[in-house]
């Protein structure tokens, strides 16, 4: 069996989408997961709950609100194009945010558990030893959650490897631009004569998450030896 | 005047008052388990805010109704009762977490020998005894250039001979090194031996 380059093609921008929208969504999930953790304030369960939508709600009715609110008319995609004449209509990277919204509710989730591991009273022993808070979270808390970090990382990027539902209904089915692995699985099945085509992806889904499990449970051992929580 | 303590802080059901005042050298606070000996010092460190009063150290206000200073910059050495060493570091990054630049006060070979720890440098927290992570807590507090040492139990955890030698530790401290010292425990034997001064904490 050999992969034409069409399929090529399909695998390179699938890569790519989940790559970029799990990258993008790393800074912006620890963040959240952190705030989720350890803030206590007015509407921390609201947040909560908005970050965990894309999980709970059909995919279809998360992309079509990605389409209100990105569209070329919708208040921020407007925006985008009038300011800085980005449009993510029917892009590559229209479909890398639907799977970095649809990886993050898995992200924090992962993170948010790290965090809340790590011994709020090894912050205070830094604090006493003359580390100011940033310090202490650089030095303490960042490295004792970087397991969770890790496991964040590998979810969000399966879950956009698989991600269908949003991105067909924000940014379509398009060649080259939105057509990542499962629509392109799903556009073959819809062809008479797409069952080899079917077969091929299908494979290379299965060897990309295998792959990504298998370099996640070595990152989190390594991590593990070496950064044993207590 | 070392510790001139005088503070309040409701915690739960439970109302935290002390008052005490201390002459240079070791001053024990005694009482039993749950008393909040362990919550007054957590308000010297500055990890805990009282809801009032006054904490200097050393002539040096840490807080009162209008100072309220990190724990950062108030310079406590302050050795917990579970050592609570940082698990992702080896001993010696331990060691020198607090330590400041040029103008420390002790060297890190200083501390190694007065404390017995060469042969731990190279460990991970997670391998050492009780009484070995504790004799690491109290060098890596030394290090970090205290005004003033806080010791919560630091004998808890140990057997009858490691306590011994952890006591010898501090004894060594004491007269070398000339810190306040505000010593906690449930232990009168420990307290008598050891401190000059001591302050009866009821529940």
């Amino acid at each position: 069996m050999t992969l034409t380059p069409d399929d090529w093609e399909v695998i390179r921008l699938s890569l790519k989408v989940a790559i970029v929208g799990v990258m993008l969504t790393l800074p912006i999930a620890f963040a959240l997961a952190y705030i989720l953790a350890r803030g206590r304030f007015p509407g921390r369960i609201l947040l909560d709950a908005i970050v965990h939508l894309p999980l709970v709600l059909p995919p279809v009715v998360t992309g079509w609100m990605l389409l209100i609110l990105f569209g070329r008319s919708g208040p921020i995609g407007g925006w985008l194009d009038r300011v800085f004449g980005v449009t993510l209509m029917f892009r590559w990277t229209g479909a890398a945010l639907a799977a970095a919204v649809m990886a993050l509710p898995l992200m924090v989730r992962a993170m948010r558990l790290s965090i809340e591991a790590v011994d709020r009273r090894l912050e205070g022993a830094a604090r006493s030893l003359g580390a100011g808070r940033w310090r202490a979270f650089r030095t303490i808390t960042l490295p004792l959650s970087l397991p969770g970090v890790w496991a964040g990382l590998v979810l969000g990027f399966a879950r956009s490897l698989g991600e269908f539902g949003a991105t067909i209904s924000f940014v379509s089915n398009i060649p080259g631009q939105t057509r990542t692995l499962p629509i392109a699985i799903y556009t073959a099945l819809q062809v008479p004569g797409g069952e080899s085509v079917v077969l091929r992806l299908a494979l290379v889904s299965v060897v990309l998450s295998l792959g990504a499990l298998v370099a996640s449970e070595w990152l989190v051992r390594r991590q593990s030896g070496r950064a044993h929580v207590l | 005047m070392s510790f001139e303590v005088d503070v309040a802080r409701r915690l739960g059901d439970a109302e935290i008052a002390v008052s005490f005042a201390s002459e240079a050298g070791v001053i024990a606070l005694f009482g039993p388990s749950g008393s909040g000996k362990s919550s007054i010092l957590n308000m010297i460190a500055g990890l805990l805010t009282p809801d009032r009063g006054r904490i200097a150290v050393g002539g040096e206000i840490l807080f009162d109704a209008k100072v309220n200073l990190p724990p950062e910059a108030r310079h406590a050495g302050y050795v917990f009762q579970d050592g609570r060493l940082f698990p992702h570091l080896k001993v010696r990054a331990n060691l020198l977490y607090g330590a400041a630049g040029g103008d420390a006060t002790i060297t890190l070979k200083e501390v190694v020998d007065l404390l017995g720890l060469g042969a731990l440098l190279g460990r991970w927290p997670r391998t050492l005894s009780g009484g070995e992570a504790q004799r690491v807590a109290i060098g890596r507090a030394l290090l970090s250039n205290p005004r003033f040492l806080l010791l919560d139990e630091p004998l808890a955890s140990l057997d009858r001979a490691r306590a011994d030698e952890i006591m010898t530790m501090i004894e060594r401290v004491r007269d070398a090194l000339k810190l306040p010292i505000l010593y906690v425990s449930h232990n009168r034997a420990e307290v008598d031996r050891l401190a000059g001064q001591v302050v009866a904490i009821h529940r």
